[in-house]
């Protein structure tokens, strides 16, 4: 290990690992630090990603494709069903595997690695930060470097140290929860969301498939509706009344911030990625492909800057991202704010409404026009993000 | 936290108790907590005392009731 390095990332989810990549493949010292004793575990995740979101920066490999999405079913609060074909591709990932696959990428441009290591401040020098303090093996350790960039998650505090606000109102942060259960008979290809007050309320449940009759299912709700009943009741519930003899594999609780983009994600020396830096898709609560757009676009802007010797080209990262998909991502938090809310009345007439349509106008852009029918105001957005 | 008035000097210990061995260490209550009062390690969590406001949003935001709001912390003093 090195005294200096020219960039630190914090984190080596998704979104630290390409960062990281991206930043040591131009040929400059990177050092990505993780708290966890495991690359890629615990999976606190889903684990379902669009095929062509992953191919942009890995080949897809079938150690870790878990199954192969070809249809969304929507299930509304009276339980009518509605089956949409996936324009594209969907693939539940085998996180655990694809995480290590991202990390050794990043090692095999050149990206030193250390687990269990805990960065619990950051180095400022003049207002500007220049290295990250850490504590590995009961330890107290510091290092320096030209940038530090943050990919510590949800749970980011590295931000809040270099001068950003990072943390989410409660009331925009879904509490999730998720088991892995055995014996569950869906459909292999599909993936399916429950929506209404019944299964979670301010967001949605999912049953997400990976082969061998094995299923994610999990559902996050507001920290709003949380005042009142927790996430684990609610899954409690529906295994209960669904799955009463599924055994329970796994199970993970996790965070997901359904807001757009925070304000602010450079400062002087310190850039946010990912989770960290809230690049969610605040519609689907989305964030692998998202945190590795972020995490792209930050690693390769920091080598810039330091190759160039000009470190305030870093905050040419804010307006690539905002370009890429921050702007995108506002749209899709106004959609949220309109659908989230709905009444199971109004799920209900959506459901009832589209069941009636012929296949080829089951489309995912037709779901969106039928949910904002009565509520003009999203109509907007919503031919922006659809009708393109 | 001390307030004082001229006759009751209040004491306002942190109330927010984690309940031993179930938390999982998933970071939400770190994500919403507008103090920067909880640190969170690989399997190691802690509430600082000094930052806490008892606010109650990492409460309400814990998806599996690891945090709880104990209110008989409460403690009255006369001066
Ligand atoms: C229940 C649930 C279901 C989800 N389902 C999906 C889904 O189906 N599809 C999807 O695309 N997204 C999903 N997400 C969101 C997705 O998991 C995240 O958006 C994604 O993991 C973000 O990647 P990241 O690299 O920003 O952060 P993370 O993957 O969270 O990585 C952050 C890393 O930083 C480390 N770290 C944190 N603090 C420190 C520190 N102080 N020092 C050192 N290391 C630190 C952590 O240990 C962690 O390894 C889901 C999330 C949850 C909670
Ligand atoms: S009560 Fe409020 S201030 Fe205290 S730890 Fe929880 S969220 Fe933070
Ligand atoms: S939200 Fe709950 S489970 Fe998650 S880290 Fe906080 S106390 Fe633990």
């Amino acid at each position: 290990m090195k005294n200096e390095y020219d960039i630190i990332v914090v984190g080596a989810g998704p979104a630290g690992s390409i960062a990281s990549k991206f930043a040591s493949e131009k040929g400059i010292s990177v050092l990505m630090l993780e708290k966890d004793r495991d690359v890629g575990y615990p999976v606190r995740c889903g684990e379902a990603v669009s095929l062509a979101g992953v191919e942009e920066f890995v080949k897809p490999d079938p150690k870790w494709i878990a199954a192969e999405i070809t249809k969304f079913s929507f299930i509304s609060p009276d339980k009518t069903e509605v089956i949409i074909p996936f324009d594209g591709k969907g693939i539940i990932l085998e996180r655990k595997i694809f995480d290590y696959e991202l990390a050794n990428l990043a090692a095999q441009n050149g990206t030193e690695i250390l687990t269990r290591t805990y960065v619990n401040g950051l180095i400022l020098e003049n207002n500007k930060v220049c290295g990250v303090k850490y504590e590995f093996r009961g330890k107290q350790h510091q290092i320096k470097s030209k940038i530090v960039i943050g990919a510590d998650g949800v749970e980011s505090r590295v931000g809040r140290w270099g001068g950003l606000k990072t943390h989410s109102d409660f009331r925009d942060m879904e509490s999730g929860i998720q088991i892995t259960a055995a014996n569950i008979n869906v459909d292999p290809n599909t993936c399916y969301f429950y929506w209404g007050s019944e299964y979670a309320p301010q967001g949605y449940l999912w049953i997400f498939p990976k082969g061998n009759k094995l299923a994610n299912i999990g559902l996050a709700i507001t920290g709003d509706i949380g005042k009142k009943k927790s996430a684990i009741s609610f899954l409690n519930e529906f295994m209960n009344n669904y799955f009463p003899n599924s055994p329970i594999l796994s199970s993970v609780a996790g965070g997901i911030p359904f807001t757009p983009t925070l304000k602010k994600i450079v400062n002087p020396g310190i850039m946010l990625v990912g989770d960290a830096a809230r690049q969610i898709n605040p519609l689907s609560g989305g964030g692998i492909i998202s945190g590795m757009i972020g995490g792209s676009i930050a690693g390769k802007v920091a080598a810039d800057a330091i190759i160039s010797n000009d470190l305030n080209k870093i905050y040419d990262y804010e307006i690539l991202w905002r370009e890429r998909l921050g702007k995108r991502h506002e749209m899709f938090n106004r959609i949220k704010n309109g659908i989230y809310k709905f009444s199971d009345e109004k799920y209900n007439q959506i459901a009832h409404s589209l069941v009636d349509l012929p296949d080829e106008k089951r489309t995912l852009g037709n779901v969106a026009k039928k949910a904002v029918i009565n509520n003009p105001s999203l109509l907007i957005d919503v031919a922006k993000v659809f009708l393109k | 936290m001390i307030f004082c008035n001229n006759f009751i000097k209040e004491v306002i210990l942190l109330l927010i108790e984690i309940i031993p061995d179930k938390c999982d260490f998933c970071g939400c209550c770190v994500g919403v907590c507008p103090e920067d009062a909880i640190e969170l390690k690989e399997a190691e969590i802690k509430i600082i005392e000094k930052l806490c406001t008892n606010c109650s949003k990492c409460v309400w935001s814990c998806p599996i009731e690891v945090l709880k709001f104990n209110s008989n912390k409460i403690a009255l003093e006369k001066v």
